[in-house]
């Protein structure tokens, strides 16, 4: 009879506990935590052993162990494998910027250049078409990177760069630099590096050289030998009158 | 042979003592609250302390808050070395940063600095070594529910062993069945019952998070606080009303 009794007050104070602990959860979706999906997807990647550790509360010592093994394949140029592991790191704690802006650069920045030196691929085409594919992966991670830390400047940044060494595309890696500046807790040279990047596109001088002109005269401290050197040019390119350009450093 | 980065070392230092603090706390918790009364009727203890006008609520509740203190006192311990630690080479990597920088501008040196701060000591971890006390508090409150019926500790600590895997999945397991994805009446059953009987441990698994650079806030905190006192609260109680029942 009490054990009765004693589930039926288990079962009515769970009924209790549930609104609480489903707040909590819409909490915790709302700041982005838990955002782990334990699914079979999951456990076939992680292996039993893992799969379980990451259940029980420890995901981050799993991701860190899988992070320790990226970088022996990295060690050993196994570029296959860094990118697995990483996509493994990357599922398990995705709130980790760290885990992201490093499996981007190593797709994007180290096996792109493996790829392009690849002695046993003769043809330059297809080490092109690698290389490609390693900065397309490394778009990924920082693209997916940024949907799960929307609130963060570091993977913009990240990605504003790889636009620019990378595609050599200036508008997006703009939008990019000033969509990190945007973001608090930013570092300050993010607006700079937005104003250099749209300096760079034809058809946008103009706003280029009004964002760039801004910096110059919001303090001293702006005034960068790049800076000087950008707005320079876009006085010459827009035609801008003598009175109204920036002084000549002194010699 | 490349070397880890400081932010690198720094994420792995933390990510692996505060695991290590949570699965130690609670296997504090389980282990030592699991021996508590099963130890003291094998020794007889048990019948000499309510031969005296000791109440068994009184009892039990030296008993968990014996335990709660204790966790208290090993959770602080466990906090002060890992902070020293991290703390001690947070200074190191400070000092080596300085050094080699030393030529570089003012502001990019403050730069770098701030990097380090940010990446290693936050203010953020506090609440998350606060959320895994809670965590080991509840086990111990439910742990000692569970001694209440059972007869060895060994027994105590099997079923608790269950327990967390089971509540470490509550959480999917309640949104399957509030969402009504499941199909036929006994899997409904069945999630119902683990959702309904099972606390939710995912609930306290911030500080993975947090060492990943994510700030708790504080109602957040709050709420899982409260959370954690009231699961404590309840299966102390109901500890109390099995033990008001058994035949000693």
């Amino acid at each position: 009879m009490r054990v009765l009794l004693v589930l039926l007050i288990l079962i009515v104070l769970g009924a209790i506990k549930l609104p609480m602990e489903r707040d909590l959860a819409v909490i915790h979706r709302q700041e982005h935590f838990r955002g782990v999906e334990f699914n079979l997807d999951l456990r076939e990647k992680l292996g039993q052993l893992g799969f379980i550790a990451a259940l029980s509360g420890f995901r981050a010592i799993v991701a860190d162990a899988l992070f320790i093994q990226a970088h022996v394949a990295w060690e050993r140029t196994e570029w296959s494998r860094v990118l697995l592991l990483f996509r493994h790191v990357t599922t398990l704690q995705p709130r980790s910027i760290l885990f992201w802006d490093m499996a981007a650069w190593h797709m994007a920045w180290n096996a792109s250049v493996a790829a392009m030196n690849d002695r046993a691929q003769p043809r330059l085409a297809l080490r092109v078409k690698a290389q490609r594919e390693y900065f397309a992966l490394g778009k990924d991670f920082l693209e997916r990177g940024i949907k799960n830390n929307p609130d963060r400047p570091e993977l913009y940044e990240t990605l504003a760069r790889l636009y620019r060494e990378k595609y050599k595309d200036h508008e997006r890696a703009s939008e990019f630099f000033a969509k990190a500046a945007a973001l608090p807790g930013a570092p300050r040279y993010n607006r700079r590096f937005s104003a250099y990047e749209l300096s760079y596109c034809e058809g946008r001088e103009r706003e280029a050289y009004d964002r760039l002109h801004q910096l110059y005269n919001e303090s001293e401290k702006e005034r960068l030998p790049t800076l000087i050197t950008r707005l320079k040019f876009l006085e010459n390119k827009l035609g801008i009158p003598q009175d109204e350009r920036i002084p000549d450093r002194a010699p | 042979m490349a070397q880890l980065t400081f932010q690198q070392e720094f994420q792995i230092l933390k990510d692996v003592s505060l695991g290590a603090m949570s699965i130690f706390t609670s296997l504090l918790a389980i282990v030592a609250t699991a021996r508590l009364i099963p130890q003291d009727i094998e020794d007889r203890t048990v019948y000499t302390i309510l031969a005296k006008p000791v109440p068994r609520f009184e009892y039990l509740l030296g008993k968990i808050a014996g335990v709660l203190l204790l966790l208290a006192i090993s959770t602080l311990i466990m906090s002060s070395v890992f902070l020293a630690v991290l703390y001690t080479r947070e200074q190191t990597v400070l000092h080596e940063t300085v050094r080699q920088m030393s030529k570089a501008p003012r502001e990019q040196v403050d730069d770098a600095l701030r990097a380090v701060r940010a990446s290693a000591l936050n203010i953020d971890l506090f609440p998350g070594i606060t959320v895994i006390y809670l965590k080991a508090c509840l086990l111990a409150a439910l742990t000692l529910f569970v001694s209440t019926f059972a007869t060895t500790s060994i027994f105590t600590i099997v079923v608790m062993t269950f327990i967390y895997f089971i509540g470490h999945l509550q959480a999917t397991a309640r949104e399957y069945w509030l969402q009504g994805h499941s199909s036929g009446w006994i899997t409904h059953g069945f999630l119902a019952v683990v959702a309904l009987i099972f606390p939710d441990l995912q609930a306290f698994n911030l500080v993975d998070d947090i060492v990943a650079g994510a700030a708790i806030s504080l109602g957040l905190f709050a709420k899982t606080a409260v959370l954690g006192i009231f699961y404590t609260t309840i299966y102390t109680l109901l500890a109390v009303f099995v033990f008001y029942g058994k035949e000693l």
